[in-house]
């Protein structure tokens, strides 16, 4: 139990048009992840879903059930939000509690649900403290703990992690990853950080300007994006896109090769060139180099490398592993 | 507290103006008190001397309590008051909810509406106001003040609860919808709380002019019966003869509850802007 459905989502706020036709499928148990820049229409798709938001028109099936006249309380979905969103008057253990409280369930059955939440999370020396004694992660954690407790059929974060610090989002983030594990409940994720969409998700959905661009696990993103916008999108640093005319190719518009698939030689290569740039972060070295050639391009090369900006060499790009792209953008094969 | 800008001087200019702002503003409130408890001789020669053994008197405060009837009038200040605010901030805060949370055909003109009476005062439409009071049946009770105190509160609460509704978080009523708690819940128990600073300030900020209104009294409920404490202390104010021990006295008596009701709001102010700088 747990599947998603969605045919066909528009919406639009007054004139302006956020989500255009989107059509997608969620299996049970499966860990999808939203993946877009700021205004892509990734939020309001996660919040038509969790039904604080109606679509324009379209349908959301939650196991195969119509819920778009549901409202959310019924639709057994369960929401973490960015800024935790936890009850400000409650204690831990109350605010874990509310949801099942509300529906009406025995008081001991709240109690064993909460116990097992708060165990799974290492809550269990908080319950009695308020949201604004606990620190950061502790609050995500306690709005993680009140969606366990309500054992949905569909698990919605809204970028729960964008309010951390670094450390703690690595933390969280594995936390998240073994509760995907634990409870193998489906589970839609909306952020705008590549690293955490191709760290947890199963498949990942790219959305622009209210459109699906590309849906696939992470390794076929990154090895085979359908265009221009997700080959820019995944992969950190940016693949380098390069106009095909400046290196006088025929039969594509642009060319991209990623940072990781140039390699660098003092001596000998396709593109003579300067470095600009060096950034060194101990397993890698970024080289920031302006080429004859190809213009600008990054770099990027495992393992620690000496260089320093004005140094003269040249990059090669892997050939195998050069894309092309059409003049619309789209990938050809 | 930061205290990397403070330097003596700062502060001493700071408190220097402050300190004469709170002396001109109290001056005439003090000069009140201190010539209720004066002989009227007193009063006239030397309006500005603490009453001393030969000017002390307490005739002012014995001419109230005896004549007319004072507690009454207290009686029905405090109900008109606080009945009044109870129903501002009330409505004013549903409303404010209504035109901050829902989107709905119409909502900035009625919210441009409902803050019309901030511009137009009330008191222009006196006239219209009696005919209803007179054709409802409705003069001469205290429920006729009521109501208009209601209306005239209702802009301002409005329009600044509005503004501070929109600023509680959207995740969190969200996240209330998502546990089932009702609308009416979530306003409650959620969205109030945390504007509990505005709904102070909007709240001394009605009760003040509501309580120190003569005009309405006068027009729609001058009766013995229904008469408000602004009102009844007129009987000491004669066109020829006014008894200004009497006036004095009524006055300082009248600030007492309007000083209660503010300590206890103001406290709420306080704690409501403390706990915003400590999160």
């Amino acid at each position: 139990m747990g599947s998603l459905t969605l045919e066909n989502i528009e919406k639009s706020f007054g004139a302006t048009e956020v989500l255009k036709g989107i059509d997608l499928a969620v299996n049970d148990g499966e860990f999808v992840i939203f993946v877009g820049p700021s205004g892509c229409g990734k939020s309001t798709l996660l919040r038509i879903i969790a039904g604080l938001e109606d679509a324009t028109s379209g349908k959301v099936l939650i196991d195969g059930q119509a819920v778009d006249t549901v409202p959310p309380a019924k639709r057994g979905i369960a929401m973490v939000f960015q800024s935790y969103a936890l009850y400000p008057h409650l204690n831990v253990r109350d605010n874990m509690g509310l949801g099942l409280k509300q529906a009406g369930r025995p008081r001991e059955e709240i109690k064993a649900r909460v116990a097992t939440a708060s165990k799974m999370l290492g809550l269990d020396d908080y319950l009695e403290r308020r949201p604004a004694e606990l620190s950061g992660g502790q609050r995500q954690r306690v709005a993680i703990g009140r969606a366990i407790v309500r054992n949905p059929k569909l698990f919605l974060f809204d970028e729960p992690l964008s309010n951390l610090d670094a450390a703690l989002r690595v933390n969280t983030r594995l936390e998240i990853a073994k509760l995907h594990r634990e409870l193998k409940a489906t589970m839609i994720y909306v952020t705008h950080d590549q690293v955490e969409a191709m760290t947890l998700a199963d498949r990942i959905v790219i959305l622009n300007a209210g459109r699906i661009e590309q849906i696939g696990t992470p390794m076929e993103l990154y090895n085979r994006p359908a265009n221009l916008f997700v080959a820019g999108f995944i992969g950190s640093p940016k693949m380098n896109l390069i106009e095909a005319e400046k290196l006088g190719k025929n039969g594509a518009k642009t060319l991209g090769v990623r940072p990781e698939h140039v390699t660098v030689d003092p001596n000998s290569g396709d593109w003579k060139s300067t470095v600009l740039h060096v950034e060194h972060l101990g397993a890698d070295t970024i080289l920031y180099l302006d080429t004859e050639q190809a213009g600008l391009i990054t770099a990027r090369l495992f393992g620690e490398h000496q260089f320093a900006p004005d140094d003269k060499l040249f990059a090669t790009p892997q050939h195998e592993r050069i894309y092309r792209f059409d003049a619309n953008g789209d990938v050809i094969a | 507290m930061s205290r990397a800008r403070s330097s003596p001087w700062r502060s001493v200019a700071a408190h220097a103006a402050l300190i004469t702002y709170t002396a001109i503003a109290l001056f005439p409130v003090i000069v009140i008190v201190i010539n209720s408890f004066k002989t009227r001789q007193a009063i006239f020669r030397s309006p500005l001397s603490l009453p001393d053994a030969e000017t002390f008197s307490l005739v002012g405060y014995q001419t109230v309590m005896t004549q007319g009837d004072f507690f009454l009038y207290f009686q029905n200040s405090l109900i008109v008051t606080v009945a009044s605010l109870f129903f501002v901030l009330l409505f004013g805060a549903m409303a404010a909810f209504a035109l901050a949370e829902y989107r709905f055909r119409g909502n900035p003109l009625m919210g441009l509406y409902l803050a019309l009476g901030i511009m137009i005062p009330i008191r222009l439409g006196t006239v219209a106001i009696l005919q209803l009071m007179v054709a409802s049946g409705l003069v001469n009770t205290l429920t006729a003040l009521i109501l208009v105190y209601t209306a005239q509160g209702l802009p301002l609460a409005v329009f600044i609860l509005s503004e501070f509704m929109k600023q509680v978080s959207e995740d969190l009523k969200n996240a209330g919808r998502i546990d089932g708690l009702s609308e009416y819940r979530i306003f409650f128990r959620l969205v109030l709380p945390l504007v509990r600073p505005a709904m102070a300030t909007v709240g001394v900020f009605t009760m003040i002019p509501i309580w120190n209104d003569l005009w309405f009294p006068l027009i729609l409920a001058p009766a013995e019966a229904t008469k408000t404490i602004t009102l009844g202390a007129q009987i000491f104010l004669g066109q020829f003869v006014t008894n200004w021990n009497a006036v004095l006295s009524a006055l300082s008596l009248a600030i007492l509850p309007v000083l209660i009701l503010y300590l206890i709001f103001s406290r709420q102010l306080i704690r409501g802007i403390t706990a915003g700088a400590v999160k």
